[in-house]
């Protein structure tokens, strides 16, 4: 078990095509972190590095204190799991699992210890003879991350393990993933485009965007404490709404003659504001239906133009003069109609001023 | 106008219907004409081997009687494959053919694995090049070849050496089976090598133990095309030996029953007819491998 350490990595690739830009990160032993954000922002090209797969173009990457810029993969003491799983299909799974070890020249009984430890927390006991085409999708996962498992790397590494599984096994083998972790504790770096696995599974987010890191944090801080407009509207689903807005008066100006009175306790933070050109953001979970008498709370009258029970909750969709798309989250009690102008309440406690040239959170 | 549509749209609709309704005469028709042309081909390949066999079954009188319909057998003899497995001669083109033939699938499958492995895997300055170099050299003919292909097995002192047979004919085999290969391990999805690298394979490892076992269906691909052609090589032999001790099955039968004008048809027929079993034997038995192989090569996860 260790911790990684990411200082100044770049990756360039021909024509100068700089795929990772230059991010430090420290990931701490026993960490679970995932790297998050749109194709081609550089999490995978950076978990590959991590593995050896690719030359690092400049910077360091240490593993347990030892810079691995220059060890080849087998040396890096690391395991990895890949999205297409990547089993021998012409093995056994115990095969499978033992071919690290086998190639390592752990002794026969060792390794049997070791498959059967890892069959057992997976579950797989029963598939061990069995050949990896005979193996649905699911336990085709499973035995590739017996295969990290039974190394006992220092590092995990997952490529979008998730990402061949139909939607319902997905939830079923993240919060497998998730146990597995809290059995073995071994340190894990895990790639990811969908950012409720990022959310659920992380100890820490890492939100990378064009070959840079947005943002780095707890799920719960990245949600609540987006840094840039990137992290606010890529964490969360439905996404943010950004709405075009003024301050003027301790107040935010909207399109359309709406007036939202800032909270006491945030006017400090927004004293700059006055004068900027600058975006509303509002998750459509606090721009609910209307609750006179709440404090901090301000009316917002919009027009839906498409309403969707969900059951537990409705959304409404609108648009407030040029903002299209937002959305607005509604008990499932209240009758919205489209095209019927209804009056929501924003829950100021939980809005968010950006700097609209900049896209920084204020 | 509306009216003119819906009539359109109807004439459409039963247009559709009777396509439909026609989908087992057409079927029908495409079965019928699929039976016809592989009866015919049927046919035209399989006549030479039984009129083949139809003759090595006869006496040189009842050959040479002109009289009768000649794929009829009166009097079945078997002298003319007696004759042949009595005569020492016959037996050691056979040897022959069989050292020659396993030495260069032997030597093929060496080279050719190891070369498509580096050519498919090991990316290194101008790899793609010499891949497509590979192919080309394929295109060149034997019967172009020859000539200068004397001169250099002539400098070795091999002429007239099953060892100068067994040198030059993978000029014939290792192209081909070097391509077949690349395209092979080249389906094995990038992430099967990364797997292995990280489990701790180095690249011969991970040839021996990844590579080779499941690009199978492709090596026994490649191990067949190497030994038919390698049987059945005809114009370097004819070049390159001319004492009987040391010709393969191919020429030994032309230039050792055929003397001068005399044709001992019934022996060159028989003789044909056991050349061509050891092909025949290893298609039926690796054919087997190969199928099986086909259908459990799930490479993809």
């Amino acid at each position: 078990m260790a911790q990684v350490s990411l200082r100044k990595i770049v990756k360039m690739y021909e024509g100068d095509v700089q795929a990772v830009k230059g991010i430090d990160l420290e990931i701490e032993d026993h960490e679970f972190v995932v790297l998050v954000g749109p194709s081609g922002c550089g999490k995978s090209t950076t978990l590959r590095m991590i593995a050896g797969l690719e030359e690092i173009s400049s910077g360091d990457i240490a593993i347990g204190g030892t810079v691995v810029n220059d060890i080849p993969p087998r040396d890096r003491d690391i395991a990895m799991v890949f999205q297409n799983y990547a089993l021998y299909p012409h093995m056994s799974v115990f095969d499978n699992m033992a071919f690290g070890l086998t190639l390592r020249k752990f002794p026969k009984a060792e390794i049997k210890r070791r498959v059967d430890e890892a069959a057992r927390i997976l579950d797989i006991t029963p598939l061990l003879d069995r050949k990896p085409k005979a193996l649905s999708g699911g336990q085709r996962q499973r035995v590739a991350m017996g295969r990290a498992i039974v190394r006992d790397p220092k590092v995990f590494l997952f490529d979008e393990p998730l990402s061949n599984l139909d939607a319902k096994l997905r939830v079923q083998m993240r919060t497998e993933i998730k146990k597995v972790h809290q059995t073995v504790r071994t340190t894990t770096v895990y790639v990811t485009h969908d950012q409720v696995e990022a959310m659920t599974l992380a100890d820490r987010v890492v939100v990378m965007n064009q070959g840079l890191i947005e943002q780095v944090g707890p799920p719960q801080e990245l949600y609540h404490h987006p840094a840039t407009r990137f992290v606010a509207g890529f964490i969360g689903s439905p996404a943010m709404n950004f709405l075009p807005a003024r301050v003027e008066n301790g107040a935010v100006h909207l399109p359309g003659g709406a007036v939202l009175p800032i909270p006491e306790a945030r006017r400090a933070r927004y004293a700059g504001a006055p004068g900027m050109d600058l975006l509303f953001g509002i998750r459509p979970e606090h721009l609910t239906d209307h609750r006179p008498g709440l404090p901090n709370r301000a009316d917002i009258t919009i027009t839906p133009e498409v309403i969707e029970p969900m059951g537990m909750e409705t959304l409404a969709h609108f648009h407030l003069g040029e903002a299209r798309d937002c959305c607005a989250r509604l008990e499932p009690t209240v009758l919205a109609e489209p095209n019927v102008p209804i009056v929501l309440s924003a829950d100021m406690n939980n809005m968010h001023l950006l700097d609209a040239k900049s896209g920084r959170v204020l | 106008m509306s009216a003119a549509t819906a009539s359109k749209d109807v004439a459409k609709g039963s247009g559709i219907y009777s396509k439909a309704g026609s989908l087992s005469s057409e079927r029908r028709w495409a079965l019928w004409t699929a039976y016809a042309s592989l009866i015919l081909a049927t046919i035209i390949f399989l006549a030479p081997p039984v009129y083949m066999f139809i003759t090595s079954l006869k006496g040189s009188a009842e050959i040479a009687n002109m009289q009768g319909n000649p794929w009829l057998v009166r009097n079945p003899t078997a002298e003319n494959y007696t004759a042949l497995l009595g005569n020492t001669m016959f037996l050691r083109f056979f040897l022959n053919s069989f050292i020659i033939t396993g030495l260069v699938v032997l030597i093929t499958m060496v080279i050719s694995v190891l070369a498509a492995f580096a050519l498919a895997r090991m990316r290194f300055f101008g790899s793609q090049f010499l891949a497509t170099g590979v192919f080309l050299t394929y295109l060149v003919p034997d019967t172009l070849l020859f000539i200068p292909l004397y001169q250099i097995v002539g400098g070795l002192g091999l002429l007239n050496s099953i060892w100068g047979l067994v040198l030059v004919y993978p000029t014939l085999t290792v192209p081909f089976c070097t391509w077949i290969m690349i395209g092979y391990f080249a389906s094995i999805p990038k992430e099967l090598d990364e797997a292995a690298l990280i489990d701790g394979a180095n690249w011969m490892q991970m040839l021996t133990k990844i590579f080779i076992p499941v690009a199978m269906p492709g090596i026994i691909a490649a191990t067949i095309f190497a030994f038919t052609v390698s049987w059945a090589a005809f114009v370097y032999p004819t070049a390159f030996v001319t004492t009987p001790d040391q010709m393969p099955l191919t020429i030994g039968i032309v230039s050792q029953l055929v003397r001068a004008d005399t044709f001992a048809w019934g022996q060159i027929m028989a003789g044909a007819l056991l050349a061509a079993l050891p092909p025949v034997v290893i298609y039926a038995f690796l054919m087997d491998y190969y199928i099986a192989g086909l259908t459990a090569g799930a490479t993809k996860g």
